[in-house]
């Protein structure tokens, strides 16, 4: 790979522009909203979304990782059931996909 | 303090949110430290100064694009590869549009100069610990405003140490680090469990970023699972 110039014009200007459109990600949804008019439907759709994010994000993973992932994540959500506490969740999804990688899978 | 009518009551800001959001936040920090270590390591080895990694830690503070960008980065930086950078930037962050509209209900009567700012960190831990403090009555906007300043110094910091000490975090495999995310985010799942009716619009999100992500590659798994389980959520009735 080749070095960057550091301290360079072109360096600062390109994060800067990562800067402003990653920016007008994270605003932007918000600052729409304001023109929007509000509806139950709306509502409910707002009401989906965290949960469809998350298995939006982590089930691809899971299908690219295999056994390990289901194992770890699989013990996680029981863990999170029965202790209601995302330390232990985490913990144990942890331990299980350590176990799991030093077993082999 | 309750109630979960669309925001025409303004939203405290309290130390008190914000300590609990501090908080709520300590399961996900091992995962954000090792995310931050990654992101630092990765500067340091494509020749990146100290200055500009850490510069685009504070002002980008979006790790995954980070790290695809510094991966394509160009020799010489024209307008085109300017341009390039921020689509790309737009395209692998586009689920905080998303994110950031679902925080409006709740937020929306809060005070553009507390709002905006806060935004700028906001981060996908930090976004569901929040919406799930709010899906259970919470009110406290100093929740998100905790839960954020917590992952995004813990993670800027790890990142100047990755970028110091570069190879540390060789073998984040070996104590299944890499899946601390995935785990969190997973656990998340049952305090917003609201019945197996719901959780359709969960499973349509599901097959429709596998699909997506098996048919096209890319990044736009994750919006088009969202969009597609948050339109099948709007248009379910409340059975339950």
């Amino acid at each position: 790979m080749t070095a960057i110039e550091s301290a360079n014009f072109g360096v600062l200007a390109a994060i800067a522009a990562m800067a402003v459109a990653t920016y007008a990600m994270r605003a932007g949804g918000f600052w729409m909203m304001q023109h929007v008019p509000p509806s139950a439907r709306l509502r409910k759709m707002l009401e989906a979304l965290p949960g469809s994010v998350i298995v939006a994000a982590v089930l691809p993973i899971v299908v690219r990782d295999g056994i390990t992932a289901i194992l770890a994540i699989g013990a996680a959500v029981i863990a999170m059931l029965l202790t209601r506490r995302d330390i232990v969740a985490v913990l144990t999804g942890m331990a299980v996909a350590a176990a799991a990688r030093a077993a082999g899978l | 303090m309750s109630g979960t009518g669309s925001g025409s009551s303004k939203p405290p800001w309290t130390l008190t949110g914000f300590n609990l959001g501090m908080r709520l936040a300590l399961p996900i920090m091992p995962g954000m430290i090792a995310f931050g270590l990654a992101v630092g390591a990765t500067a340091a080895r494509k020749g990146f100064s100290f200055i500009d990694s850490l510069l685009m830690n504070v002002v980008v503070y979006a790790g995954m694009s980070q790290l695809v960008a510094m991966e394509a980065w160009p020799e010489r930086v024209t307008l085109g590869a300017m341009f390039a950078l921020a689509v790309l930037g737009a395209t692998v962050n586009a689920r905080m549009l998303l994110m950031s509209a679902a925080l409006y209900p709740w937020l929306g009567s809060s005070p553009p100069w507390r709002i905006y700012p806060t935004l700028h960190i906001l981060a996908d831990p930090s976004w569901l610990i929040s919406m799930r403090y709010r899906s259970e009555g919470g009110s406290d906007a100093g929740v998100l405003l905790g839960s954020s300043v917590i992952t995004a110094i813990g993670w800027i910091a790890a990142s100047c140490v990755g970028y110091a000490g570069g190879m540390l975090i060789a073998d984040v495999r070996r104590y299944g680090i890499d899946l601390v995310m995935p785990i969190f985010f997973a656990a998340m799942l049952i305090p917003l469990w609201r019945g197996s009716r719901r959780a359709i619009a969960w499973v349509v999100a599901g097959v429709v970023a596998v699909a997506v992500q098996q048919l096209a590659g890319g990044w736009w798994f994750i919006v088009a699972g969202a969009i597609a389980g948050s339109v099948v959520g709007g248009f379910l009735d409340d059975g339950d």
